[in-house]
């Protein structure tokens, strides 16, 4: 459902609140998924495959069965068959079965009493393999007689169905009228090829989780997730139990950014705890977060842009194949519908591809497929405002979509932000302030859609008249606070009054994943009505306290007063009189609302880029950066800008370092923080935010999502900055110190 | 595993020499208790030396310095007259991991662990550092050019330790610089370091010179060639030109995922430029 824009002035929402969970998070007292201990808990550790692509001749788990403190060593053979599940692709992820299909795949796994016993009985553990050629990358999987990793795959969406063997796992189109007669009336046309690498989320925080299985044979998982709803129904798939026979807990969570909307661990602990009978805790390390997690996919593109001599578009054209890893489900989709999303083309053709390739199988990463896409797009636009001789903000201008316009995707845009950003952009200080010698500048746009999806909320007044939120999201980016503010808009009471819990799956109502940008639009939508219906609630119980019809009462500034001009000798009844008064009329006070929320509001951004060269080394410093965005209504100003500098210190990572680095074999060779290099805060210059606030009508304070926009313009704004440092596109990323300076010595010969 | 904290040197050495299985000296720990929590290294014995106190301070006199193995390179940072004598070396030592590590990580440890890309080695090698060995037959003193021997190896032998790095007191208008390059800008480990220790004569001419790299060959490589490039000169371009071309002539570097052999080679020389003209300034010239 979608709500009406409610326009009256907000006394608490767009307030800078502390969060309440900031004091433990900082203090180390939050309780995160590794931090649950039971008594009797064994540890379990995973044994994961030493080839990139193998065949899984046996294994001998008889020698780890058989040593002191091991209390559970299962395989494969130990979960459901992969292809009788719902989920055969997440199945056979969580635990190998015939194959292996990359390095780091789990083959196995122990339960001990300590993690040296358990380390032991893995090593123990004999898996005899065959090994196969590994798969490393996109032109690898699509070359004619490729490998073949998946001998079922047939590609689906394909213009002619074929019974061959493949690779290739999906190919997608969205077109729109004639591009070739868009070219062909084009004055100037621009063409590229792009790259860029695997990349991984980089949260600090580990994959974790307690199992525990009662002897009724119900299963307790406490986990880090950023959805217990989605651990509940992705193991249960996966174990073929009942959802009703799992419950699922969310411990705190120390970043997600979409990769832990999926599950690794969970169902091998479940299974490891029923055969144990005792808590299983497994925890991975960070080596294995890099090899086996879930991380966002590689890229290769192919862009072509055709425009008037005035800038006007007159046809688009992108070809993008996504590396899905070893298991179809690369964000295709999500990024040919963002390539060309800002912009208004007469004429388009957007086609792509989701590849298996043995590295592990990627998973939802910020705007999934998004930044890749815009990447290479908007570095091309970078190439047309040059061959036009046209500011890159007034080329965008001129072409950008705004309300009314049909998206490259389908629906119509209603209010939307694109052009204030822009405009705000070129208005922006930083875009005319000088540049020093060696510097360069570059803009990108940014766009996601958000997502609505279902949300729970109850709200419990409690006898004194604060008031206790119950919700479903694990709160990563300050959902609690944002709640808050949002109950307390609608109840007229301080935020101060009111706490939020995210309960377990048995004690909030159903509630999707914290990701798709939803949470502070949905489950903030599912508060505002839970909050509603206790406002109902508290006008019959005023109306019954004075003995007055229920329509005569108004709620106004946490207090319900008779409505201007009924005659009634009355007190207002503020919340904590009515809830000290409610075992009289009526009882406790519950309000509750559950939603499957429609219209989220897409998310625009413009980002500006100042780097530093050093042309002798090629090191790029990012110098200045700002981002702009579109936000509909900050409910919390800082956590909406903390979004945004996070989403461009990690865009900026991508630009400049981060990659996964793989041996000839498929073997990653920088599995850790000391080469996987994520920017430290030295790295990175103070990240100036402006926000823009163009209401999304379908939201009642004008919401929308704020955290995935922010990741998807910074590589190509970095990019086109060391462009126009250096006259030299680079189109692959990184744009690391030796890619730089190879460029850079390339040109000067 | 034993643990073993003595409070003597002599003690430690004996400690060391009668070690059944691998025995491992312990200062910060910053380099060990990684390598054994990984499970790379399981020793028998850890000797821990921060408890003699011949190894927890700076002290200065009329020859030099001298800086006991188990002083934080937090400490050097914060030891002005070390400081201004070599500023090289300090900044080499406040270059190691991070803040944190800093505060427990000691250039002895950093020596020791014998890795090619080790930070403060090349600027000690530059500034002519010995190091003092204590062993089970007494003590010795060598070059620190001639401890490490390859990856991960020293020349130290069964029961040795380092007790001490010395500096000998910089004669009268000279400069020391260490520079590295790294794809960030901490918390990372050198694709290419560069060190360059120098001493001026009279017209601000350079007399006296020592050139290093690092992280471009098996060990840290002492270059005469390019300290003659610059003897005798102002640090003229020509010079430096020169100089960058012998440094890129003593490299041997290994292709890896942090640089290849032709980045290695062509930032090696970039370095030691940039290092000769922190130096020079350093020590007075213009």
């Amino acid at each position: 459902m979608s709500e009406a824009l409610d326009t009256r002035e907000y006394k608490v929402i767009g307030s800078r609140v502390v969060r309440p969970d900031g004091i433990d998070k900082v203090t180390g007292r939050a309780a995160f998924g590794a931090d649950l201990n039971l008594p009797g808990m064994l540890l379990g550790v995973v044994l994961r495959s030493p080839h990139a692509h193998a065949r899984i001749k046996s294994i001998d788990t008889s020698k780890a069965q058989a040593m002191d403190g091991v209390y559970a060593v299962i395989t494969g053979a130990d979960f459901p068959n992969a292809s009788e599940t719902e989920d055969p692709a997440l199945s056979a992820n969580v635990m190998a079965r015939e194959k292996v299909l990359y390095h780091g795949h789990a083959v196995a796994a122990v339960a001990a009493t300590s993690m040296a016993i358990a380390n032991a009985a893995a090593a123990a553990i004999e898996v005899d393999y065959e090994p196969l050629k590994p798969v490393l990358s996109l032109d690898e999987a699509m070359a004619d007689g490729a490998t073949i990793i998946d001998e079922q795959l047939r590609t689906a969406g394909a213009d002619e169905a074929s019974d061959t063997p493949t690779n290739v796992a999906q190919f997608m189109r969205l077109d729109r009228g004639d591009v070739e007669q868009g070219f062909a009336e084009a004055d100037v046309i621009v063409e590229g090829e792009f790259a860029t690498p695997t990349v991984h989320q980089g949260y600090i925080e580990p994959h974790a989780c307690v199992a525990t299985i009662n002897e009724g044979g119900q299963a307790n998982v406490w986990c880090s997730t950023q959805g217990h709803f989605d651990v509940r129904s992705l193991a249960a798939k996966v174990l073929k139990i009942n959802v009703a026979d799992l419950r699922v807990t969310a411990s705190e969570i120390g970043g997600g950014f979409g990769g832990k909307t999926t599950i690794y661990l969970e169902p091998v602990a479940i299974v490891m705890s029923g055969k144990a009978r005792r808590p299983v805790k497994m925890t991975m390390t960070r080596e294995e977060v890099f090899r086996a997690s879930g991380p966002a996919s590689a890229t290769k593109s192919r862009i072509k842009i055709g425009a008037k001599s005035d800038g006007t578009l007159t046809a688009m054209q992108a070809w993008i194949g996504y590396e899905a890893g070893a298991f179809p489900g690369g964000p295709l989709a999500p990024g040919l519908m963002c390539v060309f999303a800002p912009y208004n083309a007469p004429n388009f053709l957007i086609e792509g591809v989701d590849v298996l390739v043995n590295k592990p199988k990627v998973a939802a990463y910020r705007a999934p497929g998004a930044p890749q896409a815009m990447y290479a797009g908007e570095c091309m636009m970078d190439e047309l405002a040059r061959k036009l001789k046209i500011d890159p903000i007034d080329l965008r201008i001129l072409n950008a979509v705004e309300e009314g316009s049909t998206a490259t995707y389908g629906p119509k845009f209603k209010a939307i932000g694109f052009k204030a950003c822009l405009e705000a952009a070129k208005a922006h200080p930083n875009y005319t302030r000088q540049l020093a010698e060696g510097e360069g500048r570059g803009i990108a746009a940014g766009f996601w859609f958000n997502a609505g999806m279902q949300s729970s909320a109850e709200v419990h007044v409690n006898e004194n008249g604060t008031v206790t939120v119950i919700e479903g999201n694990p709160d990563i980016g300050g959902s609690r606070a944002s709640m808050a503010l949002m109950a307390a808009e609608e109840l007229g009471i301080p935020y101060e009054q009111i706490r939020v819990i995210v309960a377990d799956t048995e004690s909030a109502g159903y509630t999707n994943v914290t990701g798709g940008s939803r949470v502070t639009f949905a489950t903030g939508m599912a508060v505002i009505q839970a909050s509603r219906d206790i406002i109902t609630q508290l006008k019959e119980r005023a109306a019954a306290t004075w003995g007055i019809e229920e329509e005569l009462v108004e709620w106004e500034d946490g207090h319900a007063v008779p409505k201007p001009g009924v005659n009634a000798d009355v007190q207002p009844l503020s919340l904590a009189d009515i809830a000290g008064n409610a075992g009289r009329t009526g009882g406790p006070i519950l309000g509750r609302a559950s939603l499957n929320a429609r219209g989220a509001g897409p998310g625009f951004s413009v980002n500006l880029a100042d780097v530093k060269i050093d042309r002798e080394t090629g090191k790029v410093d990012v110098t200045r950066f700002t981002a702009i965005q579109d936000a509909g209504k900050a409910i919390h100003p800082s956590y909406v800008e903390g979004q945004m500098q996070g989403g461009a210190a990690q865009g900026i990572g991508w630009a400049l370092n981060e990659e996964y680095i793989y041996d000839a074999d498929g073997v990653m060779e920088n599995a850790g923080f000391l080469d996987y290099r994520v920017p430290v805060a030295s790295d990175l210059p103070m990240i100036d935010t402006q926000i823009i606030e163009i209401p999304n009508p379908t939201h009642p304070y004008g919401v929308r999502g704020v955290g995935e926009t922010p990741i998807v313009a910074p590589l190509a704004a970095v990019a086109n900055a060391v462009r126009d440092a250096t006259g030299i596109r680079i189109s692959e990323l990184p744009l690391s110190p030796p890619r730089v300076l190879e460029a850079l010595d390339a040109a000067e010969e | 595993m034993r643990y073993a904290a003595p409070t003597t040197t002599r003690e430690a050495a004996a400690l060391i020499a009668k070690a059944k299985g691998r025995a491992f000296v312990l200062a910060g720990g910053t380099d060990l208790l990684v390598r054994m929590k990984i499970g790379t290294i399981e020793p028998e014995l850890v000797v821990d030396i921060k408890r003699i106190p011949a190894t927890q301070s700076i002290t200065k006199s009329a020859t030099g310095f001298r800086i006991g193995a188990g002083v934080p390179t937090a400490a050097m940072g914060e030891n002005n007259a070390l400081k201004k004598a070599w500023p090289g070396v300090v900044e080499a030592a406040n270059l190691i991991g991070s803040d944190q590590i800093q505060n427990r990580c000691t250039i002895v440890g950093n020596l020791c662990n014998a890795s090619p890309a080790a930070d403060s080695v090349p600027a000690l090698i530059a500034a002519g550092a010995k190091a003092a060995i204590v062993g089970p037959r007494g003590r010795r003193t060598v070059a620190v050019d001639k401890i490490v021997t390859g990856p991960g190896t020293t020349s130290l032998k069964k029961g040795e330790f380092i007790e001490a790095i010395t500096l000998p007191r910089p004669p009268p208008r000279s400069g020391d610089a260490y520079l590295r390059f790294i794809p960030r800008t901490e918390m990372d480990i050198a694709v290419v370091g560069a060190g360059v220790s120098l001493t001026l004569g009279p017209n601000g001419v350079v007399k006296k010179a020592r050139v290093t790299l690092g992280a471009v060959a098996p060990t840290v490589v002492l270059v005469p060639a390019a300290a003659r490039a610059i003897t005798g000169t102002r640090l003229e371009d020509v010079a430096l030109a020169k100089l960058a071309a012998a440094c890129e002539a003593a490299c041997n570097p290994i292709d890896d995922m942090r640089g290849t052999i032709e980045y290695r080679t062509e930032v090696a020389g970039v370095l030691a430029r940039r290092a000769a003209k922190i130096a020079y300034q350093r020590a007075g010239g213009n």
